[in-house]
């Protein structure tokens, strides 16, 4: 796409979309390091979530007030508009993304080596798959891609289906051991902060795809993990 | 045909409403030069359809093609046709002056008669016989000043002239001048261009009333203003329609790229 | 310099001179216009201020009164009293005045050329507007009355000082009156003192002795002149030329009128008699200052004391009327097919390059062309208003057209629009929109052009309307002159009293201007919109 006649405009669309990159990549270390505190316990890694997540809200505050500003002196219209929606919209979705890996992270502050090694290996594989979600949505983000942003909406259901399977070894962990309840209860709230990032990410993927082709997805359409039976 | 010329058929949105004016491959020359390039379009009832496009784009040229004041201009041929009502105006048969009794237009400049605000209005009435008597003539001259929102400001000073009015105020003069011989369809001419912000947003609401009764057809500069008040826009580009759908569609997720970046301000 | 200014890089010595050249050149400029038009002022007072100082003496008149006995014998010598018979009487009336002023100068009763001298105070023509009021009051013969009739030119000039300079000097009474010393002359005694002041103001060539070419010496006391002819001390010796000395104290009991007029006799239309005729009459209270009136209600006339400027005035108004009825409507209904309805061809090129230049055609063309035209060919009556008419409408049509289509182009096509978008007709939206925000424009053109037309001699001298009219037109065919006509044939006429009387005629065309320029101006006012 050609420049604006008003290069300011260019100028300022562009320095939204980096900060929103920024942002994703912060949210994405966000999880990275939440994941790996749980099976590492690593109070400065812990620390180093919580310092983080005020860098992402502070940068969604500045996003915001980019946008409005934009609105009120450009007035964009048809893909410019679109463009300045998608950040508000992503830029909430990543804050949000940061604020569940936080919750991680102080959950696993709380486990304090109080669960077994090998079922919170089920946490970390998981925080890889939403990790990659989150990349690969910010990619198609960065490079407006539809197609790839609809391969990581249709993925969103091997997200769920770890979730699920994750659920019930947690569940069979805790039954087995009712001294492990507590630390299970933990493990299973990260596990579903884990799969509501998913939904962020797939929240992401429909926005990149109604930013590049201007139509939206409903997520009744999206393929879809059978629901938990409990 | 072109690529251009594929698009703008398929990009035709289907009208929402009756048919009002169905023009097929129009084509308008300057002598050799031609301005428009086979434009076919509807134009529903009852709505307000925006010509939006760069200056020079034929927009306003093919506007007055629909009430034939191109007829005024030397040199200038229309070809096609344009069918108001199951009639092509461009058919001998067709008195120019009937068909701009039936299509009346406002222009770009206020462009008040140096007469009173009464005579104004009166004047196109008079000349089409449309009153019998001076309470009659009364009669519609209120009317249209009231349907124009005129009527409250001005109702005190009919006799003075109109072009001591506002801006604002004698654009609506001469759109209430425009209704006052009962019109079909208006044509309007960059109404707002010579307008402020206030006044503008005045004419727009009345144009927003005027859609009840009337098949409105805008040209605009003013892209925000298109999207305000148009149920259809139609974009032009050297002589040719790029693209015409709905409104809504035409400004958040428009089709052709030419478009998109006419409208996001990247033009040229 | 202020910070602002240096950043801008307008600071520094350069700068400065730059600024300085700059205003210079503003000032001077300033300068040029005003002094172009302080110039323009000054030419225009300079021209307005010569012809009102030259006409002034035109506008007032000597006149002389005559008591006339109204004799029925030689008012009306036919016996009837027909108004018509009176009116054209002017021999009678003539012969009323002729012995009226015999009987008051006996002296000039005596051969042909002496009563040649006496009868010119009046001219002949200038007991018209006695027979006129005689005719239109034929109750008055019989009677005495007193009329007031014009001085001849040359001696109303005189009195006006126009034909000479004189010195006037107020002295005491004669002392001693000698009569006939040898010859028909007188010889006054004078105080000294009187008798050096005449010397010193006699330049004549030879010390106390008049000789032929000098200037004269005129002594009045009462009705009585004499003319000086040698000085010796207190005694001057002088040639009655009116006057009864033998009347009592008619020298003696009043105090002597001295004139030197600096202009000898041999170089004036008036003669020293002449001159002390009319003195007489004035100290007979019997010639009076009076406004002119024949300058405004005559005809013209080959006598510069009775010709005025009406039938002229008529002639032109008559003239300006076919004119002005002609090339107007004529001017603007092709103005407006040209600018309106005309397409665009290599014709109407060719039309509007021929009007532009038809407008640039000197006049005395369009003179030739209805000599031509009009006179020969279609036989049209010569001298006539009607003809004049019409060459000038020829030559004023393509000013208006001109003028009518600048102001149709003026109208902003908006209006036009306007109009045909509530359905007018074209012709509807140029009569009912363009022609009427035209109308102050075309009307100003028009009168411009009128006003051209109504100061334009060259063509009317070959279309005859030249021609010597005594009468004022009673309609455009008959014979008539127009006032630029009149101005040029008076300004050619011999007589001394033309130069005043050109002069007025200027004025009164000049005033006929200004009032078509003020019609032009209200019309503009009262027709002009704003849109």
């Amino acid at each position: 796409m050609s420049d604006h006649i008003v290069r300011a405009f260019t100028e300022e669309l562009e320095a939204l979309s980096a900060d929103l990159l920024r942002m994703g990549g912060l949210a994405e270390t966000m999880i990275n390091d939440a994941c790996l505190s749980v099976t590492a316990p690593n109070a400065t890694l812990g620390a180093s979530v919580m310092a983080t997540d005020i860098e992402v809200d502070a940068l969604e505050a500045a996003i915001e007030k980019r946008i409005t500003r934009l609105l009120a002196l450009r007035q964009p219209l048809a893909r410019d508009l679109r463009e300045v929606l998608a950040a508000l919209k992503i830029s909430h979705d990543l804050e949000r993304i940061g604020d569940l890996s936080k919750n991680i992270a102080k959950r696993a502050g709380a486990l304090d080596g109080g669960a077994d090694g090998a079922v919170l290996k089920g946490v970390e594989r998981m925080g890889r798959a939403v990790s990659a979600q989150l990349q690969a949505v910010l990619d198609a983000y960065a490079s407006r891609n539809s197609d790839e942003a609809l391969r990581v909406w249709e993925a969103d259901e091997d997200v769920d289906q770890h979730y699920n399977s994750y659920f019930r070894e947690v569940l069979t962990y805790m039954m087995e051991d009712p001294r492990t309840i507590g630390s299970g209860a933990h493990i299973l709230f990260m596990a579903k902060n884990l799969e509501r990032i998913g939904d962020h990410c797939t929240n992401i993927a429909e926005v990149v795809h109604y930013l590049v082709t201007g139509e939206q997805l409903s997520s009744a359409e999206r393929p879809k993990a059978p629901e938990l039976e409990v | 045909m072109s690529e251009t010329d594929e698009q703008a058929s398929t990009s035709g949105a289907p009208p929402k409403g009756p048919v009002k004016v169905d023009c097929r491959s129009v084509d308008v020359f300057y002598n050799d030069k031609q301005a428009i390039f086979d434009i076919s379009m509807v134009i529903p009832d009852q709505s307000v359809t925006a010509f939006i496009g760069p200056s020079g784009c034929g927009k306003s040229t093919y506007l007055r093609c629909i009430n034939r004041m191109n007829d005024t201009i030397e040199g200038a041929r229309v070809e096609g046709e344009i069918v108001i009502d199951g009639v092509d105006v461009n058919d001998p048969a067709v008195d120019p002056v009937l068909l701009r009794s039936r299509v009346g237009m406002v222009f770009q400049k206020p462009n008040p008669f140096p007469k009173s605000i009464y005579d104004n209005i009166a004047y196109g009435p008079r000349i089409h016989g449309l009153a019998r008597d001076r309470a009659e003539l009364d009669g519609i001259v209120e009317d249209s000043l009231t349907r124009a929102g005129l009527w409250e400001e001005v109702k005190d000073r009919l006799a003075s002239p109109g072009t001591g009015l506002s801006g604002g105020q004698q654009q609506r003069l001469c759109i209430a001048r425009a209704i006052a011989v009962n019109p079909e369809v208006i044509l309007m001419d960059e109404p707002c261009s010579a307008l402020d912000p206030i006044a503008t947003a005045r004419i727009e609401e009345l144009i927003d009333d005027l859609r009840q009764r009337f098949c409105i057809v805008i040209v605009t500069h003013s892209m925000q203003q298109a999207a305000r008040v148009s149920q259809q826009t139609a974009f032009f580009h050297l002589g040719k329609l790029i693209e015409y759908g709905d409104t809504e569609t035409m400004f958040t997720n428009p089709a052709n790229p030419k478009t998109q970046d006419y409208i996001t301000g990247r033009f040229g | 310099m202020t910070e602002f200014a240096r950043s801008a890089g307008l600071a520094g010595p350069d700068a400065e001179a730059r600024l300085r050249r700059r205003y210079a050149a503003e000032r001077r400029f300033r300068f040029y216009g005003q002094a172009a038009i302080g110039a323009a002022i000054l030419f225009l007072v300079f021209l307005i201020g010569s012809i009102v100082t030259q006409a002034l003496p035109a506008f007032t008149q000597h006149k002389v009164a005559f008591d006339l006995q109204l004799d029925r014998a030689v008012v009306a010598p036919s016996g009837r009293a027909a108004p018509e018979d009176i009116r054209e009487n002017v021999a009678g009336f003539y012969r009323l005045v002729r012995e009226d002023l015999v009987e008051r100068f006996p002296e000039g009763a005596g051969d042909a050329s002496d009563r040649v001298e006496l009868y010119s105070l009046a001219t002949r023509l200038a007991v018209l507007p006695v027979a006129h009021d005689v005719a239109r009051d034929p109750s008055m013969i019989g009677q005495t009355r007193r009329f007031w009739i014009a001085l001849s030119d040359d001696l109303d000039l005189y009195l006006k000082g126009l034909v000479t300079r004189e010195n006037v000097m107020t002295l005491g009474p004669v002392i001693t009156v000698e009569v006939g010393r040898g010859d028909d002359s007188v010889v006054l005694t004078v105080a000294e003192a009187a008798a050096e002041r005449i010397r010193a103001n006699a330049p004549w060539s030879e010390p106390d002795r008049f000789l032929d070419g000098d200037p004269t010496v005129l002594i009045q006391a009462g009705d009585v002149v004499l003319k000086a002819l040698e000085l010796d001390g207190p005694e001057v010796k002088a040639e009655v030329l009116t006057g009864d000395l033998a009347a009592p104290n008619a020298l003696a009991s009043s105090p002597l009128t001295v004139r030197t007029i600096q202009t000898p006799e041999t170089d004036r239309n008036v003669t020293d008699r002449q001159i002390a005729w009319t003195l007489a009459l004035k100290s007979d209270g019997r010639i009076e200052r009076r406004l002119n009136t024949a300058l405004t209600s005559n005809a013209d006339s080959t006598y510069p004391e009775i010709a005025g400027v009406f039938a002229a005035l008529v002639g032109s108004l008559f003239t300006m009327l076919i004119t002005a009825s002609l090339a107007v409507p004529i001017g603007i209904m092709a103005a407006v097919y040209l600018e309106e309805f005309a397409p665009k061809t290599r014709m109407t090129d060719v039309i509007e390059v021929s009007i532009n230049n038809l407008a640039a055609v000197p006049s005395i063309v369009y003179g030739l062309l209805g000599a031509a035209v009009f006179l020969n060919f279609f036989g049209l009556p010569r001298s006539a208003p009607f003809v004049g008419g019409l060459v000038l409408a020829l030559m004023t049509l393509p000013t208006v057209i001109i003028a009518a289509r600048a102001a149709l182009k003026a109208v902003p096509p908006s209006i036009r629009d306007a109009a045909l978008g509530v359905g007018a007709s074209k012709t509807q939206a140029v009569f009912h929109h363009a022609l009427p925000l035209a109308a102050p424009g075309i009307m100003t053109g028009a009168i411009i052009g009128l006003a051209r037309a109504l100061g334009e001699t060259a063509p009317l001298l070959l279309i005859g309307m030249v021609a010597f009219v005594a009468e004022a037109p009673s309609g455009p065919t008959d014979e008539a002159t127009v006032l630029p006509v009149l101005i040029y044939k008076w300004s050619t006429g011999a007589e001394r009293a033309w130069e005043p009387a050109t002069a007025a005629a200027i004025i009164i065309l000049l005033i006929f201007m200004v009032f078509m320029n003020a019609v032009a101006v209200l019309l503009r006012r009262r027709f002009e919109r704003r849109w």
